[in-house]
């Protein structure tokens, strides 16, 4: 099964006593976006730290386009291709919307700061430039000087979004990147995420809760649900399979 | 745990500038050259812990690095400078550069260890390796002359030229040299994409390492070059004074370095250049008059900026400044 992008098998995670992952898999296609979906408390976001290093599972193995990931550094995972969006954005609070694009650039220009004391302390202006550049694309523009703190969180998360794209990363994941959002903005990043699609050499993993987001984005989706995943299907087939509404679809639609 | 230094006042928004108060700091420094010549011994050591300041802020304000245990780097470098000296080499200036190669590879074989901590644990283990550093000092007499300290030591001339008099007058110009340099140095530096990444990993060093850069190393490097500047500080003390006691390595040592810099306010490189003298001079004058009276008022200082001016001296004089351009205090940057 080499032709993969990603493959995690058999992953598994405890905190304590808690089982948040129990033998998951999970197979991304290059080029597709899919969408992981589940309860709250399913193991969705911690699934995604394991992917990206942030957490080591306990067993399983995490292939990346042929390689191994697993006992890699957070850094050096990053650095073959995997860029993450987190629930809640973490972006450089303290510094102003255009610094923040400016380090991903930054660390692209230079391969990831290599401890270069030349290339460190060479010109900005190409930086700057590229930084600008996404700053359009998503439309911040007009807030490049702002504080990224002060933002608005449908801001900070577009913020965020640009950040990993800058550095055109084969994998991105995206943590709930909707919620929170006005349905207007909801629909913006939709567009944007499509756009992104048609527009790069990219795969998108997302995990969402808003089924709208997800029927519109999603080619395939993994269905999680106690720490083991249900089914990964299309999303027709997925509408209705019985297993996902009793465990999600179900919940959802009532609360909606 | 996270420490967060915005806390301390610190905005992006005004980046580093080579601007006027630098400029206006530097000019009163060479004024005070011709006003007191009769005070310069006292003006240089002022400098000497301006540049120690300056030193801490590299790793405190840019890089968000804690520590309470940066006389570690100082001593260091005073005890280097002292011991080279004593065995013969007496050229000042690459004795200053030794010494404070030396305090950076002290930092750069601790950094990796104990710069994987944030927060409390941080701070705990930077005093812990200060106290040590103490204690050793304090036990190997044979090296460090102990409680006697290391005397005795004599530097030729600054460039061969310039002798050194009871008065200070070449000791205050050459540690003013030092510190415009070292200034200048750090000033570039933290402009740099190198101080932009430094501010990224102070602000968020998940997302830092998930951009694809080795935070550890980054630090490491940061904590480094502020060593190298805290040793050079300490070096330029070692010959200013021609001695070196216990104390440039005592805890008191690296907390008085800490309030100075959070007088002057932390994270633009001016606040070293104010709350050295600030702090220095309040002590120096109140001595005199009760020898207590100063701690009382550095802790009125200390809980005034803590409670209304966050940004220190140098907050303050910058939202005057930006006042009186008729900007708003958080207006359009540049
Ligand atoms: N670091 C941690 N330590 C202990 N428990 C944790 C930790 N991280 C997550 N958990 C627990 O693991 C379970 C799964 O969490 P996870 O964040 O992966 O769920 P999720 O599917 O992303 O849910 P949500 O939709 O609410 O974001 C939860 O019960 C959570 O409380
Ligand atoms: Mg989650």
């Amino acid at each position: 099964m080499t032709d993969n992008l990603l493959e995690a098998i058999g992953l598994q995670k405890s905190f304590g006593a808690l089982k948040v992952a129990q033998d998951v898999t999970l197979r991304l296609r290059p080029g597709e976006r899919h969408a992981l979906i589940g309860p709250n408390g399913a193991g969705k976001s911690t699934l995604l730290n394991c992917l990206v290093g942030k957490l080591i599972p306990d067993t399983g193995s995490v292939m990346f386009d042929g390689q191994s990931v697993l006992g890699r550094k957070p850094y050096e995972i990053n650095q073959m291709g995997i860029s993450r969006v987190f629930q809640t954005p973490e972006i450089f609070g303290d510094l102003s919307v255009q610094e923040n694009m400016m380090i991903p650039c930054f660390a692209k220009r230079d391969g990831a700061f290599q401890m270069n004391a030349l290339t460190a302390m060479s010109s900005q202006r190409d930086v700057i430039e590229k930084a600008e550049e996404m700053l359009v694309e998503m439309k911040l523009a007009d807030k490049r000087h702002m504080h990224a703190a002060s933002m608005s969180r449908g801001d900070k998360r577009r913020l965020e979004i640009a950040m990993c794209l800058s550095q055109d990363p084969r994998l991105l994941l995206l943590d709930e990147p909707t919620a929170g959002m006005a349905r207007a903005d909801t629909n913006n990043t939709i567009d944007l995420l499509k756009q992104i699609k048609d527009e790069r050499d990219i795969t998108i993993a997302i995990i969402e809760h808003d089924m709208h987001v997800v029927f519109s984005l999603a080619e395939r989706i993994t269905v999680l649900a106690q720490g083991t995943p249900l089914v990964e299907d299309t999303p027709d087939n997925i509408k209705g399979h019985p297993k996902v509404r009793e465990a999600y679809l179900g919940e959802s639609q009532d609360a909606a | 745990m996270k420490i967060t230094v915005s806390s301390t006042g610190l905005s992006a928004l005004d980046r580093p500038r080579m601007p006027m108060i630098a400029l206006v700091v530097f000019a009163l420094a060479l004024a005070v050259f011709f006003v007191f010549p009769d005070r310069l011994s006292l003006a240089a050591y002022i400098g000497i812990f301006a540049l120690f300041a300056l030193s801490l802020d590299l790793a405190l304000g840019m890089a968000g690095i804690v520590t309470l245990g940066h006389a570690a780097f100082f001593g260091v470098g005073a005890y280097t400078a002292g011991w080279l000296a004593l065995a013969g080499w007496q050229e000042p200036i690459t004795g200053v550069v030794i010494s404070g190669l030396c305090a950076a590879a002290l930092a750069g074989a601790l950094g990796p260890f104990i710069l994987r901590l944030t927060g409390l644990p941080l701070v705990m283990v930077t005093l812990a390796v200060g106290v040590f550093l103490f204690e050793a000092a304090n036990k190997l007499t044979w090296l460090t002359g102990g409680d006697d300290g290391l005397y005795g030591m004599t530097f030729s001339p600054v460039l061969g030229i310039f002798e050194w008099s009871i008065y200070g007058t070449t000791d205050y110009l050459y540690v003013l040299a030092w510190l415009a340099l070292a200034f200048y140095g750090c000033h570039r530096l933290t402009t740099s994409n190198f101080g932009l990444a430094l501010r990224g990993v102070r602000e968020n060093r998940l997302r830092m390492s998930l951009l694809g850069s080795s935070v550890l190393a980054q630090l490491t490097l940061a904590y480094a070059l502020s060593a190298f500047i805290a040793g050079v500080a300490g070096a330029l003390l070692a010959q200013t004074s021609e001695f070196v006691g216990l104390e440039v390595l005592s805890v008191e040592k690296s907390i008085d370095v800490l309030v100075i810099l959070v007088l002057g306010g932390v994270g633009h490189l001016y606040g070293a250049l104010l709350g050295a003298p600030v702090y220095l001079l309040i002590k120096d004058m109140s001595k005199e008059w009760n020898p207590h009276a100063w701690m009382i008022i550095i802790g009125f200082m200390l809980v005034f900026v803590m409670l209304v001016a966050r940004g220190g001296i140098h907050g303050v004089l910058h939202k005057v400044i930006e006042r009186s351009r008729g900007k708003l205090p958080n207006g359009e940057p540049r």
